[in-house]
């Protein structure tokens, strides 16, 4: 009894982390239908703010705030992952809807650039890079109106930038002369975030261990599900992106602002990774590399549940998890422990934690066979495709 | 999927998104020049008086998921040479030489070393390239070596099993760092044995070796898995640690990069810690990646090396004491910059037993060199390997190691005598046979 209650909780807690990394790529990729390889960089985002807000209010005047850091960092990160998942469906992914290669190949150059980003940025780096972009904005308004309405304009504007970028260069290599703007923010190491003392511990019951951070985690994605459950299907903007997804020209024609509504899908999914990264600093390291760890798995689950279902992803996300450690622990041993010794010995074979993997994949894999559109296909009129 | 969004992409974007993308990546190498100090612009300072000039090659992982660690190996090497310039270089045939570092990034990729190689050698004609760090990038750049006859210095501890005439090793081998270590914990910490590893040569490789010496020895192994690199999913492995060893026992790591981190994160939440009867030894946690883990997850838990920044030695406080002057007092030494300081010298000295910088030469004259090293004195053997240290340590609050035992200097075996494949057999590159790196006795 116990080994079956120890199973079933360590399978959901890996669930829970495949459905909260997943849960993002559920809306960005499930319901717009966006291959958004930046989406484990927008994680890597999470965790970083989960990092700053750990260290802003290790000392100072929050200090009191210190032990609860963690949930104060929840709503932060969301802000700041789905800020930059705005940005960048405002400038890259608006322009390539309805063309998946482009969108993906784009969106795997914005995960490498993100990732320097966080390796190379420092206050002198920062700085020059705002100085770019503030004149490759800002010189259009300063300038005769005249000069923008020519045939020529476009060379103009590219011209504009690539000013705005020499003088960025300039400006960071200048400041960075100084030592201490020089130095970056977290280099390319990896960092630590400590988890507050409460979540460092476990709970014991009946027999099975249960790690608070675990806990913490499931609870986290129950809340998330919850919420973006209630959003999609209660809230005004939900109904709406619900609409849009569903007929997109006849939601337009009905009123409902497209663009604004693919703009705030974004920003949900952008917003969730941020979640997502809050709760894997808990468990591993922090680095630029995080969001490479989850990406392939997160399109898994999405993939496997079916595209455009919520509740497809939920039940991917934890038959994956339950599957992934029956597997590996080699648990089925223990709880049918006169099996025959065939049914042993293939069973031992995949219970090591890269076997597993292979397993899983395989078995992924033949159902996909069988079921390509994932569990729960999206039935009746499909989104435009 | 959105029709009616498809629009010519304008010229503006695609000028601001260029223009934004090479931004980054300018700023970024300027910056990065700016902060890595060259050796070179350190020797032209005092010794403008050389008779010519020696090229060496460096290639490390500059980027990628191991620059962490490679950076301050190669930051070691530099300073080495740095430190040879300013004492008046090499001295070869009454001439002063100065060492000039040619550097090449490995990327974390092996293919990448591989061909970095093939450069410093075909095109840089170094005279010898200082490099690698995992055993991937050894198997892939060792061809390239043995097919030009050129000459790799490899600084990292290693499974051993390999001996080759072009490789000259200043890492442990097993036998100068996971046996002692095994034998310790078998006298001080108990009999079963539960291995854990990152799923690559490295700890395969060594977990095949503990696994001999267990048997051998007394031991038991009550367990083994690997961890896909970079994979942070350990509860399985917590789960079967728990199963197999429920009162306790004996947990060896051989888990590299970031993995660690999620299993002594995750191993602290489930109760598997030293206070709980868990003797954790771990083979590639150094100073280094202690200050990244956080000490407060691996307070307690034990390391095998040949060097720690706390060895108490003149020569190894001084070794520390230049490192953190040179690349900034928050900075911590670790075994394998003190092995890739220590090559760089040797190196030196054999070229100038040799009196040439020519591989063939300095290979010959290489073995019976020693060298002051920080962990003390060095001789290089026939088997292209050096006599080290074995050092078992705990690892205290301020990530610094308490030395618990000092086993002394240890000669190092190449192919392991507790494998019944390499039993028996060994590696003398002083003896004149074609099969010098791997012979019967």
């Amino acid at each position: 009894m116990t080994a079956l209650f120890d199973t079933l909780f360590n399978g959901l807690a890996i669930g829970s982390v495949l459905m909260l990394t997943a849960l993002g790529l559920a809306v960005v990729f499930g319901l717009m239908g966006v291959i958004n390889m930046a989406h484990g960089e927008l994680m890597m985002l999470g965790a970083y703010t989960t990092f700053v807000v750990q260290n802003l209010l290790k000392s100072g005047p929050l200090q009191a705030l210190f032990p609860i850091y963690i949930l104060l960092s929840i709503p932060i990160a969301f802000l700041v992952s789905g800020l930059v998942g705005l940005l960048l469906e405002k400038t890259v992914i608006r322009r390539l809807y309805g063309r998946p290669l482009e969108t993906l190949l784009a969106t795997w150059g914005v995960s490498l650039i993100l990732q320097q980003f966080v390796r190379s940025v420092s206050t002198a780096f920062f700085l020059g890079l705002l100085a770019a972009v503030a004149l490759g904005l800002l010189a259009p308004r300063f300038t005769p109106a005249a000069l923008w309405r020519q045939r020529w304009t476009p060379l103009l504007k590219v011209g504009n930038w690539i000013l705005a970028l020499i003088v960025g260069i300039a400006l960071g290599s200048l400041l960075g002369e100084q030592r201490a703007l020089h130095q970056p923010w977290f280099s390319a190491r990896n960092i630590d975030v400590t988890a507050p003392e409460w979540l460092r511990g476990s709970i014991d019951l009946g027999g099975v261990t249960m790690p608070t951070a675990r806990l913490f985690i499931l609870a986290l994605t129950a809340l998330a599900l919850v919420g973006v459950n209630w959003f999609l299907q209660k809230s005004a903007w939900g109904i709406r992106i619900r609409a849009v997804t569903q007929n997109r020209s006849m939601s337009s024609c009905l009123g409902i602002p497209t663009e604004t509504v693919d703009a705030l899908t974004f920003f949900v999914g952008s917003g969730l990774a941020g979640i997502a990264g809050v709760a894997v600093s808990l468990l591993g390291s922090v680095g630029p590399n995080l969001g490479g760890n989850y990406i392939v798995l997160a399109f898994m689950v999405v993939v496997l549940g079916g595209l455009g279902k919520l509740w497809g992803t939920v039940v991917a996300a934890f038959v994956l998890g339950i599957l992934d450690y029956v597997i590996g622990s080699g648990s089925l041993l223990l709880l049918w422990p006169s099996m025959p010794a065939a049914l042993n010995g293939v069973i031992s074979f995949f219970a090591t934690t890269s076997m597993a993997k292979v397993l899983v994949f395989v078995l992924i894999m033949v159902f996909l066979q069988f079921r390509p559109a994932g569990m729960f296909p999206q039935k009746g009129r499909m989104v435009e495709a | 999927m959105h029709p009616s969004a498809i629009r010519k992409p304008s010229l503006r974007l695609i000028g601001g998104a260029t223009a934004l993308a090479t931004s980054l990546s300018l700023v970024a190498c300027g910056g990065g020049g700016g902060g890595a100090p060259t050796a070179s612009g350190g020797g032209d300072a005092t010794g403008g008086n050389f008779d010519g000039e020696v090229k060496v090659g460096i290639l490390h992982s500059r980027s990628g998921t191991m620059a962490i660690s490679e950076n301050t190996v190669a930051e070691a090497e530099l300073m080495a040479i740095d430190e040879i310039n300013k004492a008046g270089g090499v001295a070869i045939d009454g001439k002063k030489l100065k060492i000039v570092p040619i550097e090449e990034d490995g990327a974390s990729d092996w293919p990448t070393f591989a061909e970095k190689s093939k450069k410093l050698i075909d095109q840089d004609k170094v005279a010898v390239v200082f490099g690698g760090w995992t055993s991937a990038s050894r198997k892939a750049m060792l061809p390239v070596y043995e097919s030009k006859d050129a000459f790799l210095y490899y600084p990292i501890q290693y499974e051993g099993q390999e001996c080759s005439k072009n490789i000259f090793y200043t890492g442990a081998t097993p036998n100068q760092q996971a046996e002692p270590a095994v034998e310790w914990l078998l006298k001080n910490k108990g009999k079963d044995f539960f291995l854990v590893g990152s799923d690559y040569v490295y700890p395969r490789t060594a977990n095949t070796i503990i696994k001999e010496q267990l048997k051998a020895q007394g031991g038991k192994l009550v367990g083994e898995d690997y961890l896909p690199l970079g994979n942070t999913e350990v509860a399985p492995i917590i789960a079967k640690i728990k199963q197999a060893l429920p009162k306790g026992g004996v947990i060896v790591n051989t888990l590299n990069g970031d993995s660690n981190v999620a299993f002594f994160k995750q191993m602290k939440a489930a109760g598997i810690t030293p206070a709980n009867g868990y003797a954790i030894m771990s083979f590639s946690i150094a100073e280094e990646e202690i200050a990244a883990i956080g000490p407060e997850y691996l307070e307690g838990t034990y390391a095998a090396w040949n060097f720690f920044q706390s060895l108490d030695t003149p020569a190894s406080k001084k070794f520390t004491a230049d490192f953190k002057a040179k690349y900034g007092a928050q900075r911590v030494t670790n075994d394998p910059a003190e092995a890739a300081y220590t090559m760089v010298y040797l190196w030196k000295l054999g070229a100038e037993k040799a009196n040439s910088v020519d591989d063939n030469k300095v290979r010959d004259a290489l073995p019976g060199v020693s060298f002051d090293a920080p962990e003390g004195k060095v001789t290089v053997q026939p088997n292209h390997h050096i006599e080290k240290l074995v050092l078992i340590g705990e690892v205290q609050k301020d990530g610094m190691f308490k030395i618990l035992e000092n086993k002394g200097f240890v000669k190092p075996v190449a192919w392991n005598q507790f494998v019944p494949e390499t039993k028996g057999y060994t590696c003398d590159h002083t003896q004149k046979r074609p099969d010098a790196g791997k012979f019967k006795l």
